[in-house]
């Protein structure tokens, strides 16, 4: 039994009580996306037309549902705002039974207004972007895969059916990471991708086969119900299978290697899958599974320690990098290290760490997207030393780029200010080493934004020969104004603590964090780190020039993180090439030995018996023979013993 | 006497054999015709079967059919299926006329006329029917047996160059665990006629039914045991007697390869489940630490080779010795999660592996190699081949939404509750798995694509008809198994009741009034 008196009180339990009036929509939430897809990539040729809106409805239909379902809970008593939907089952075997069951809560509503809502605006923006593309059909078919696979991962009320949720939003990844596969690089990295993605996968497995069993069943309600009773070696082991799982999905040390590459992607899918929200599952998998980790102290420490890694080591990556995706991509791992941190903190962590994921989708959706827009000027040029002086040529996108700027920093009173220094105040009152490495993980972020911001549109021009930037056409604009006026005002959420009373009922309630301080003061100290950032980034690279070519004499930080830290390299001297080796053995071990024994039995038989060799020269004749004597035997043998 | 629904679906294909070979011609469309419509019939009797099974019946077997054959022996032609049978009679004849419509072409230049191939096929068809419909252990090991005939025949008759020398490969190595296998047979007699005396009827016997109620006693029942195991492990195959399969499916066509890997090669777990378990359940529990060791190698060892080859059919034939491994796990570990869940693999996997082995024939048979590396961009010149491909892979790699998942989670479910260290051995199997399918994907179908490929032309009809009720069954089965778990769970259970196991109850007991509607579905 765990500690209970160490505990505010129990984890909540998930209610199960039925839909009914609007909720009975739920099931649609998923359907129409998931018809979308299947629509177009299954139609082929005839629907290219049509196809890029009719993905693009299902998903502003799925949004418009999810709106309706968000007011009619909001119009629930808050202890009333749990509904599930039972569809089928699953399957049944022994005492263990899987529905395909649908859990709509607090929780899962505000992801179904994140996924559907951003989900929207990309799928707008995209019309635009992908309009040269010949494939464009099959875009946004796997557009909408995604989606519907998403929101059966955050709306499944069974760990095997956030499995399938998982998954599928992972085999969407894999066909847009590689959407461009006659480029050998993105199939590679649509391919790592999934694949490391797997190994995480191992942690999902069997962490749903101890959950079932531990409690008898992996469904949300029951698992929920019953955490206090489990022990602790279960609840721990069932919480560091979970964390593996998160790491995979929301690329944390040490399957962070994978998201990096997957910037091979078309930008869109960045912003969608690769920032906003197919990334934060692994946060969600931890959030949601509150009755686990609130209970297993160990887990949460290692929670929190992934997310202080991670945060660091995205930050620092993001430092180097001349790739403005794969700049915003450093950033994502470090952001989303934020939210595991502060999901590891428990029931004082919960409620910011999806705080910071809202924000987060909104701000980094914004700029990759904003990001995608400068590209699309520059000829699809990713390069940042080939940039510059931006903010005249394309004046909505720097705009709208600069609020998520913003938003990010933590100044307030944009999103982030709101979100990120939750985080950081919960995290000193936690345990100061962790609050300090989440503030000088402000203080790098800083510092690399600003580098990427002057890099790209300020400066003096750097541009390859015919290159004209150009603003993006409206299509594409107005998605990046409304995800700006999110990014802006989207910490409006925490007014009266609004976002952590409506998900206590879901996370458990906590007290009051005990800081030695007064917030207003943490808030002051934060931003004079932020600020330190942006000084740094100002003197070493706003006042200086920059070269075309990333200098080769540089610091061995630099180098490193240029590497990326050297994950991929630690990959393959460690587990790539011994394992080819290994298998290239395996392969004259099968042939010689394992094969080879066999056949010289056979050889050193054929060579004592000639009736033996008849058996080998593969006619007819000899298996006739070898079955009339097979036949021979038996009979002899049972009429032997029957009549001895 | 009702009608003779098994024997109707083992001597139907067979008649059409007879047929297409009395056919004048070598091989006109006709023969091809008859073939399929033979098969299309016996699928209609199947279903019309699978209709009218009464998975809520008590009954050990339906379907039965009991005549006396050879009386001193104590054999009998008898026939019955329970839902582990019935699944694999239906795979059986699910899988034929797909393997005749996709191998449309694939018989000419073979060393005899191409209707023989078809003939072989029928007869094929119709014999494993028989031996997954035997309830007499006699019985069975002649249909057993009898299969090897048409299938050497088809590898050596109509397969790639190195055709002879895999077909007598094959045949040596099933033959030798035939006789292995005949060596407990006979054992079987010897016993059942020495414990005549506890039964009415008097002699010996080899009804499955009534062997099941002989306590063998611990030496012998293991010494049996073992003569059955040996030869089902070869069948199966398990490592470490596992290197014909990949020879062999490199030198057969496809058609061929799926024949055998899909359906022959369960007659070997299908045989673990129904002589070993059922007959030895006490030699069974001895033998399980070590058949669980040999199954996770197989597991790893078959995944590991599987990502070394470069040859297509071998690939694909050895993550059959890493799915097969899962299956041996399943049923080794003794509880309702494994047993379901590996009843419900041989099922999936032979769906999986067919849509594989066509798909990449249909590749090969345009570039005329099977080598990975000689191939490189084909997504783009065939789209549609491409799709499919990646559905028939992500299928093997167990992807959730198909339906090898709901099996191999539940193996893997059923394994852990046996053992942590088992399971997490076996797991691994999901990463190596992606690696073999993607790795395979990304060397043949993604990047420029090269020359030797640049006019190859997409799927045609014929081949996109033949794989579209395969991949159908897939999607609908990955997210409605149930119809398959509805009569394999009885299976199941008769299975624990055999050998005497039951679930190990969870850590915290299930609750009994909460959840209540979330639990409703394991009432339905």
């Amino acid at each position: 039994m765990v500690n209970l008196e160490a505990l505010h009180e129990l984890p909540p339990a998930v209610g199960s009580a039925p839909t009914d009036g609007a909720f009975s929509l739920l099931w649609l939430v998923i359907a129409l996306p998931a018809l979308g897809a299947a629509v177009l990539l299954l139609g082929g040729k005839r629907t290219d037309k049509w196809g890029h809106l009719l993905a693009t409805a299902a998903v502003i239909g799925s949004f418009v549902i999810s709106l309706i379902l968000f007011f009619s809970l909001t119009g629930r008593d808050s202890g009333d705002r749990q509904v599930t939907q039972h569809l089928w089952n699953w399957f049944t075997t022994g005492s263990y039974s899987v529905n395909f069951d649908l859990l709509y809560d607090q929780l899962s509503a505000v992801f179904l207004l994140l996924i559907t809502g951003v989900g929207s605006l990309i799928h707008v923006y995209s019309i635009g972007y992908m309009e040269h593309d010949v494939r464009r059909r099959r875009f946004f078919g796997y557009l909408n895969l995604f989606v519907a696979a998403m929101l059966v991962l955050i709306l499944a009320a069974d760990y095997v059916g956030v499995f399938l949720g998982w998954e599928g939003v992972g085999l969407a990844s894999y066909l847009l990471i590689g959407f461009w596969q006659h480029k050998p690089s993105a199939a590679a990295a649509a391919k790592k991708a999934f694949v490391i993605n797997r190994v995480g996968d191992i942690g999902l497995s069997l962490g749903t086969a101890l959950i079932f069993i531990t409690f008898g069943s992996t469904s949300f309600a029951v698992v929920s119900a019953g955490s206090h009773e489990a022990s602790s070696g279960a609840l721990t082991g069932i919480g560091l299978l979970l964390l593996l799982a998160a790491c995979g999905k929301s690329a944390q040390f040490p399957l962070q290697s994978w998201l990096l590459d997957a910037m091979e992607g078309p930008t869109p899918v960045s912003a969608l899958i690769h920032a906003a929200t197919m990334v934060t599952a692994g946060v969600y998998l931890i959030v949601r599974s509150n009755f686990i980790f609130s209970l297993t102290e160990d887990a949460r420490t290692a929670v929190i320690i992934i997310g202080c890694i991670t945060l660091l080591m995205g930050a620092v990556i993001g430092c180097a990098k001349d790739d403005i995706k794969k700049a915003l991509a450093g950033s994502t791992m470090s952001q989303i290290g934020y939210m595991v941190l502060a999901a590891g903190l428990g029931p004082a962590g919960y409620a910011f760490a999806i705080f910071h994921l809202l924000t987060h989708g909104f701000f980094k959706a914004n700029m990759f997207l904003g990001a995608g827009s400068v590209m699309h000027g520059m000829n699809d040029d990713v390069n940042m030393r080939n940039y510059g002086a931006l903010r005249k040529a394309m004046p909505i996108t720097f705009a709208t780029f600069g609020i998520g700027y913003l938003a990010i920093l933590g100044v307030p009173p944009f999103a982030g200010f709101w979100s990120k220094d939750k985080i950081i105040e919960t995290a000193f009152a936690d345990n100061f080493l962790v609050g300090l490495c989440a503030l000088v993980g402000a203080g790098v972020t800083a510092f690399y934004m600003t580098r990427l911001m002057l890099l790209t549109y300020f400066g003096e021009k750097r541009w390859e020969k015919d290159v004209h930037p150009h603003e993006s056409p409206k299509v594409m604009t107005y998605p990046l104004i409304a995800l700006a006026v999110l990014s802006a005002f989207g910490g409006l959420f925490t007014l009266n603590s609004w976002i952590s009373d409506w998900l206590a009922p879901v996370v458990g309630e906590h007290g009051e964090h005990e800081l030695g301080i007064p917030a207003i003061v943490m808030s002051l100290i934060i931003l004079v780190v932020v600020a330190l950032g942006v000084a740094v980034a100002v003197q070493l690279v706003g006042k200086r020039e920059v070269p075309k070519v990333a200098p080769e004499k540089v610091s061995v930080f630099t180098r490193a993180a240029r590497a990326d830290l050297y994950g991929d390299a630690f990959n393959d001297e460690v587990i790539v090439k011994p394992g080819v080796a290994g298998i290239r053995g395996l392969a004259v071990f099968d042939r010689s030995v394992v094969d080879g024994g066999v056949e010289g039995l056979a050889t050193a038989l054929s060579a004592i018996s000639g009736r033996f060799r008849l058996l080998q020269n593969g006619f007819v004749r000899s298996y006739a023979l070898a079955l009339l004597a097979g036949a021979t035997i038996v009979i002899f043998a049972l009429l032997a013993v029957n009549f001895g | 006497m009702s009608f003779p629904w098994l024997s109707v679906m083992l001597f139907l294909p067979i008649a059409g054999a007879l047929v297409v070979m009395v056919l004048p011609g070598a091989g006109s469309a006709l023969h091809k015709q008859v073939a399929l419509g033979t098969s299309l019939l016996t699928l209609a009797v199947g279903v019309a079967l699978a209709i009218r099974y009464d998975s809520g019946s008590s009954a050990a077997y339906q379907f039965t059919e009991q005549h006396e054959w050879i009386k001193s022996f104590g054999a009998h032609y008898a026939l019955g299926v329970d839902g582990v049978g019935l699944t694999l009679v239906m795979l059986t004849v699910i899988l034929a006329p797909v393997v005749i419509l996709a191998s449309w072409n694939d018989a000419e230049g073979g060393r005899w006329s191409p209707k023989a191939f078809f003939a072989w096929m029928l007869a094929l068809e119709g014999l494993a029917v028989g031996v997954f419909a035997a309830t007499d252990v006699f019985l069975f090991y002649v249909f057993f047996e009898a299969t090897l005939i048409p299938i050497y025949f088809l590898i050596g008759g109509f397969g790639g160059p190195t055709r002879a020398r895999a077909s007598v490969k094959f045949l040596l190595y099933s033959l030798a665990g035939g006789l292995i296998m005949l060596a407990s047979v006979i054992g079987l007699y010897v016993e059942s006629a020495r414990h005549q005396g506890g039964r009415a009827s008097g002699g010996a016997t080899y009804l499955v039914t009534e062997l099941a109620k002989i306590d063998f006693g611990t030496d012998v029942g293991r010494w049996l045991f073992l003569g059955f195991f040996v030869a089902f492990a070869i069948k199966a195959p398990m490592f470490p007697v596992h290197t014909w399969l990949p020879d062999t499916t490199e030198a057969a066509t496809p058609g061929t390869s799926v024949m055998l890997v899909s359906v022959l090669d369960k007659i070997g777990t299908f045989g673990m489940l129904r002589f070993c378990l059922e007959l030895f359940p006490e030699a069974s529990k001895w033998a399980t630490p070590a058949v669980v060791v040999f199954a996770v190698i197989s597991i790893v060892y078959g995944a590991l080779m599987a990502i070394g080859s470069d040859n297509i059919p071998r690939l694909i034939a050895y993550t059959s010795v890493s799915h097969f491994g899962f299956i041996v796990l399943g049923i080794f570990v003794m509880n309702s999660q494994g047993l379901s869940g590996a009843n419900l693999y041989m099922f999936n996997h032979g769906l999986s592996t067919a849509a594989l082995f066509l798909v990449t024939g249909f590749l090969i048979s345009r570039r005329g190699s099977a080598l990975i590396s000689d191939f490189g961009g084909v997504e783009k010149v065939a789209p549609v081949l491409a799709g499919i491909f990646l559905i028939a892979g992500l299928s093997s790699l167990s992807l959730p939404g198909l339906s090898p998942f709901v099996s191999e989670f539940l193996v893997i479910v059923g394994a852990f509750s046996y053992s942590h260290v088992a399971a997490a051995f076996a797991v691994s199997g999901i990463v190596l798995a992606a690696i073999y399918i993607l790795f395979m994907y990304q060397r043949t179908m993604t990047g420029p694509t090269r020359d030797e490929v640049a006019g190859m032309k997409d799927l045609g009809t014929r081949e996109v008809a033949a794989l579209a009720p395969v991949l159908l069954l897939i999607v609908i089965l990955g997210f409605f198994p149930k119809p398959l778990l509805s009569v394999i769970n009885p299976s199941v259970d008769h299975t624990l009741e055999r050998v005497q196991k039951h679930d190990p109850a969870p850590e915290v007991p299930l609750p009994t009034s909460t959840g209540s509607s979330l639990q409703e579905g394991a009432h339905e």
